[in-house]
C-alpha cells in the first residue's frame, strides 16, 4: 500500500510540474500584454524618443533590430550552409570532419557574453568598426553559425542517398547536384534553421550591448545604408534592458509586448513550415 | 582544351600541399571555386574558435600578471574603483557556481517531470498544446524574463525577506534584488530548453522496452523511473548541458534582479555573477579594471569548458 | 465448435491452463478478434499461425492484458486462467503479468547490467535479499540456456550481448518472475539462423515447467517446435488441433490453402 501512495504522489508531482509550464506561459503572455498592450500602436512603433515631441517611440530600435537580423543572416547563411555542405558532401578525412564538428559544437556552447567581449575587441577595436550595427552583426554571425550549420546538416542528411547516386550516375557534377537537387530538397530544414536563428538574434541582448551599443535614432535624410550600419544601434532587447534600468517601466512593457508578438510570429511560421514538411513527406 | 589543361594544372600546383583534402576531380573552374568556398566555410569555424580563444587569453591574462593570481582568484574583495583598487573575484566565481547549481537543481527535475508528463501521461491533444507552450516559452527573449523577475518576483522575494528577517538587526535588506531572485529567474529560463530536449529523448525510447517492463508486472511509475528515464539518459544529459550553458551565460536578465554588490552567495544577499560583472561594469571600466573584466571573461570561458567536459564524461562513463 | 477442438487437443490429459470463451476484441470500431473460444493445454507448446494482420498477436496480448495499454480497446467474452476470469474488476494486473510472462519480437534488454536485467522483475515484486536474488538470477539464466555464456560478466551492460544472446536474456528475464505461462510474440524473427535454432531448443526445454504460447509466421518453426497449433484468419479462429494432425490433414480448406502457400 505504501507503494501505491508513493506512486500516486509521483503522479501528482508530474502533473503539477506540467501545469506549472502552462501557467507560466499564460501568465507571462497575459501580464505582458496587459501592461504593454496599449503600446501596440503605430505611433509607438514608428516614432523615436524625443523630449521635444514628448514621444516614447521605438522606431529606431525596431529598425536596428531589423537591420541586425538582415545583415547577420546575409553573412551567416552562406557560411553556415557552406560549412554544412562541406561536412556532408565534400569532406573525406574523418579527422577533419570531427575537428570541424567539434569547433561547431564549441561555438554553440560559448555564452553570449563572451561573444560580446570578443566582438568588442576584435571587430570593434582591432578591425576598427567600433560600436556599430556591423560589429553586432559580425558577432552574432559567430553566435548563430552553429544553429544554421546543424540544421543544414540534418536537412542534408535527410535527403536520400539515392538522389545523389542517381544524379552522379548520369554524369552530373557535384556543384550541379548540390544546386539542383540537394538544396531544393533540404530547403525546408534550412529555412527552419534560419527561423530559429532569427529568434535567437531577436532575443540576444548582452552581446549586442557590448558591440552594437545603444543608439536609437532613425537615419536622417541623406544618410545611406552604409552609414547607418556603421553607427551604433540598440536593438529592442537592449532598449528593454536600458529602459528597465532607468525605471521607464511603461516603455519596457511596450517593448516586451512587441517582442512577444515577434516571437509568436516566428514560432507560428516554424510550426507552419513543420506542418508543410509533414504533408510533403506523406 | 589547352586553357582547361593549364587551369587544371595550375590548380593542382596551388593545392599541392593539401591534395589529400581535395580530390582531383575539379573539371570546371566553377566546381573548383565552389569547393574552395565550401571548404573555407568549414575551416572558418575552426579558425573562429581558435581566434576567440586566442583573444580571450591575450586580453585576459595581462590582468592576472599585473594583479597576481592569489590576489585575483583567491581574494574576496572586489573594489576596482576604490583608491586602493582590489580585484578579488572569488565571490564572483562562487556566485556563478552556486547560482547555476541551484538553478539546475531546481529546474531540471521540474523540466524532466514535465517532459515525462508530455510523453507518458498526457493525451495527444493535451501534449500538442503543451508542446507549443514550451516552444513559445523557449523563444521568449531572456530580458523579458528579467523584466518579469524585476516586476513580479522581486517584490515577492522582498516580502519573504521581510518575513524571514523580521527580527534581525544585522540583515541588510535587499528589496528583493538578491541571489534568490536571480536563481528563480534562471530556473524559469532553463525550464523550456531542458523540457523540450528531454521530451525528444523520452519519445525515442522504443515502445517495446516499456512493454517489456509492464509485461513483467511493473506499474507505469516503476516503468517510467526505472526503465524509460535511464534509457533516455544521453538525451537528458544533453538537455542538462544546454540548460547549464544557458544558466551560466545569462547576463542582462539576472543583472536586473540580482542586486549589484559582490557578496558571498547566500540567498538573501545581493550578488554579482561573472556575467553581470562584465556587462555591468564594462560600460565605464578603464585601464586595469577593464583588463580585469576580460580576465573574468576568460574565467567564464574556462568554466564553461570544464562544465562541458565533466558532463560529457558523465555521459560517456554512463554508457560503459 | 471450439469445444471439439479442445477435446482433440486435450487428449494428452495435461489439463487446461488458459481458456477463452466467445472472446471479441474491438480497436475502436475495428472488430479485430471474432468469437474466439479455445482451450490452451498446460505444459505444452501452442503455436499461433496465420497471415500478417490476422489477429494472432492481438490474441496473444489478451492473455496477459497487454491490450489494456492501447487506448480504445473493448473486450467482450471471457479469458480464464486456471478457471478464473482475468478481466474481472478485482484482478491485480501486476500479479497477473507475473504469472503470465511475455517475450517480444525485438530483443530489448533494459539499459542495465545483465544481472540487473534479470533481477528487475523480482525486485518489482518485492524481492530484496541479495542471496535470493543471486539464486533467482542464476536459475533464470540457466533456464534460458545462457548461464555459461554470461556467468563471468553479470555486471556488464546487457546491450553488449549479441542479438541471439539478448533474446535469450529477455527469456531469462521473463522466467525470473517464475511465471506459469510464457507468451512469445515471434521471438526468433529478428534473429539469425544459428540463434534461432538455439532459441527453439530452449523453447522445447521450457515445456516441462511452463505453458508456452508462441506466435510465429514461420510454419516450419511451428512444425518443429509446437505440440498444438491454432490457425487464425481475419480475426477468426479457423482451425485448432495437434500440430502434426493440423499440418498433415487440415480439416478446413482455408487452413490447407495457407499451409500450402496459396496465400499469406
Amino acid at each position: 500500500m505504501g507503494r501505491k501512495i508513493r506512486e500516486g504522489l509521483l503522479l501528482l508531482f508530474i502533473k503539477l510540474a506540467a501545469f506549472l509550464t502552462i501557467l507560466l506561459l499564460t501568465g507571462i503572455i497575459l501580464y505582458v500584454f496587459e501592461k504593454g498592450g496599449r503600446f501596440l500602436r503605430l505611433s509607438f512603433l514608428l516614432t523615436t524618443p524625443s523630449v521635444k515631441n514628448g514621444t516614447v517611440g521605438i522606431a529606431g530600435n525596431l529598425m536596428n533590430t531589423l537591420l541586425i537580423v538582415a545583415l547577420t543572416l546575409f553573412i551567416v547563411v552562406p557560411v553556415g550552409v557552406g560549412a554544412a555542405v562541406w561536412i556532408n558532401e565534400y569532406a573525406k578525412k574523418s579527422a577533419f570532419i570531427r575537428l570541424v564538428e567539434f569547433a561547431v559544437q564549441t561555438l554553440a556552447g560559448i555564452p553570449s557574453v563572451i561573444f560580446g567581449l570578443f566582438g568588442m575587441v576584435f571587430f570593434g577595436r582591432t578591425l576598427g568598426f567600433g560600436y556599430s550595427i556591423l560589429t553586432g552583426s559580425l558577432t552574432l554571425t559567430l553566435m548563430v553559425l552553429p544553429m544554421i550549420t546543424r540544421s543544414t546538416q540534418e536537412a542534408l542528411r535527410a535527403v536520400p542517398d539515392n538522389y545523389r547516386l542517381g544524379a552522379f550516375g548520369m554524369g552530373a557534377t557535384k556543384w550541379h547536384v548540390i544546386r539542383t537537387i540537394l538544396f531544393p530538397c533540404a530547403l525546408p530544414g534550412i529555412v527552419t534553421g534560419v527561423m530559429l536563428a532569427i529568434g535567437r538574434i531577436v532575443g540576444e541582448s548582452a552581446a549586442l550591448l557590448l558591440t552594437a551599443g545603444s543608439g536609437a535614432s532613425l537615419p536622417r535624410p541623406g544618410e545611406g545604408l552604409i552609414h547607418k550600419l556603421m553607427e551604433s544601434g540598440g536593438t529592442l532587447t537592449v532598449q528593454l534592458y536600458l529602459s528597465m534600468s532607468k525605471a521607464e517601466y511603461d516603455v519596457a512593457f511596450g517593448i516586451a509586448a512587441v517582442l512577444l508578438c515577434i516571437v509568436l510570429l516566428i514560432q507560428f511560421l516554424i510550426g507552419m513550415l513543420a506542418k508543410k514538411r509533414v504533408r510533403q513527406e506523406k | 582544351m589547352r586553357a582547361e589543361v593549364t587551369l587544371r594544372g595550375h590548380m593542382y600546383l596551388k593545392q599541392r600541399k593539401s591534395t589529400f583534402m581535395y580530390k582531383r576531380n575539379c573539371v570546371h573552374a566553377v566546381e573548383c571555386a565552389v569547393q574552395i568556398f565550401f571548404t573555407a566555410c568549414a575551416f572558418l569555424t575552426i579558425v573562429t574558435v581558435a581566434v576567440i580563444t586566442g583573444y580571450l587569453i591575450v586580453n585576459g591574462v595581462p590582468a592576472i600578471w599585473k594583479i597576481g593570481i592569489r590576489d585575483m582568484l583567491f581574494s574576496t574583495v572586489w573594489s576596482p574603483t576604490a583608491k586602493q583598487a582590489q580585484y578579488g573575484i572569488l565571490y564572483i566565481v562562487l556566485t556563478s557556481l552556486v547560482g547555476t547549481a541551484m538553478a539546475v537543481m531546481l529546474g531540471v527535475p521540474i523540466a524532466l517531470l514535465t517532459a515525462v508528463y508530455l510523453v507518458e501521461i498526457a493525451s495527444d491533444k493535451m501534449a500538442a498544446v503543451m508542446k507549443t507552450a514550451v516552444e513559445l516559452l523557449s523563444g521568449i527573449p531572456s530580458v523579458v524574463y528579467g523584466m518579469l523577475g524585476l516586476m513580479v518576483l522581486n517584490p515577492l522575494v522582498y516580502r519573504l525577506e521581510l518575513r524571514l528577517y523580521r527580527d534581525s538587526v544585522t540583515h541588510q535588506f535587499t528589496g528583493g534584488a538578491n541571489l534568490l531572485s536571480a536563481v528563480l529567474v534562471l530556473t524559469l529560463m532553463i525550464l523550456p530548453t531542458v523540457t523540450s530536449i528531454s521530451e525528444s529523448a523520452l519519445r525515442e525510447v522504443p515502445a517495446e522496452l516499456k512493454a517489456s517492463s509492464l509485461a513483467l508486472g511493473a506499474s507505469q511509475m516503476q516503468t517510467i523511473f526505472k526503465v524509460v528515464i535511464p534509457a533516455a539518459k544521453p538525451g537528458i544529459i544533453t538537455a542538462v548541458v544546454l540548460g547549464v550553458g544557458r544558466a551560466v551565460g545569462e547576463a542582462l536578465a539576472i543583472s536586473l534582479v540580482s542586486g549589484g554588490c559582490v557578496n558571498i552567495p547566500l540567498p538573501f544577499y545581493p550578488v554579482r555573477f561573472l556575467t553581470t560583472a562584465i556587462v555591468g561594469e564594462m560600460g565605464y571600466a578603464a585601464g586595469l579594471h577593464r583588463q580585469a573584466l576580460f580576465t573574468i571573461g576568460l574565467v567564464l570561458f574556462i568554466f564553461i569548458i570544464l562544465v562541458n567536459l565533466t558532463l560529457n564524461h558523465i555521459v560517456r562513463s554512463g554508457d560503459k | 465448435m471450439g469445444l471439439t477442438w479442445a477435446n482433440r487437443m486435450c487428449k494428452k490429459k495435461s489439463g487446461v491452463k488458459i481458456r477463452t470463451e466467445r472472446l471479441h476484441l474491438y480497436y475502436g470500431s475495428v472488430h479485430a478478434l471474432r468469437d474466439i473460444t479455445i482451450e490452451i493445454a498446460a505444459n505444452r507448446i501452442t503455436a499461433l499461425i496465420g497471415p500478417s494482420g490476422c489477429g494472432k498477436s492481438t490474441f496473444l496480448k489478451t492473455l496477459n492484458r497487454m491490450n489494456d495499454l492501447a487506448g480504445n480497446v473493448r473486450i467482450t467474452g471471457g479469458v480464464y486462467l486456471d478457471g478464473r476470469d482475468i478481466y474481472a474488476p478485482q484482478i491485480d494486473v501486476a500479479k497477473l503479468r507475473k504469472r503470465v510472462g511475455m517475450v517480444f519480437q525485438q530483443p530489448n534488454p533494459f539499459p542495465m547490467s545483465i544481472y540487473e536485467n534479470i533481477a528487475y522483475g523480482p525486485k518489482i515484486h518485492g524481492m530484496r535479499q541479495k542471496g535470493e536474488l543471486d539464486r533467482i538470477v542464476e536459475e533464470s539464466l540457466r533456464g534460458a540456456a545462457i548461464w555459461d555464456e554470461v556467468k563471468n560478466r553479470l555486471d556488464e551492460p546487457a546491450l553488449r550481448l549479441s542479438g541471439g544472446q539478448q533474446q535469450r536474456l529477455c527469456i531469462a528475464r521473463a522466467l525470473a518472475v517464475q511465471p506459469e505461462v510464457l507468451l512469445m510474440d515471434e521471438p526468433t524473427s529478428a534473429l539469425d539462423p544459428a540463434s534461432t535454432i538455439k532459441t527453439e531448443e530452449l523453447m522445447k526445454k521450457l515445456r516441462t515447467d511452463y505453458t508456452v504460447v508462441v506466435v510465429t509466421h514461420n510454419m516450419q518453426q511451428a512444425l518443429r517446435v509446437s505440440d498444438d497449433t491454432l490457425f487464425f484468419l481475419n480475426g477468426e479462429l479457423v482451425e485448432a488441433g495437434q500440430t502434426k494432425e493440423l499440418f498433415l490433414a487440415p480439416a478446413d480448406r482455408r487452413t490447407q490453402d495457407y499451409i500450402t502457400g496459396k496465400f499469406g
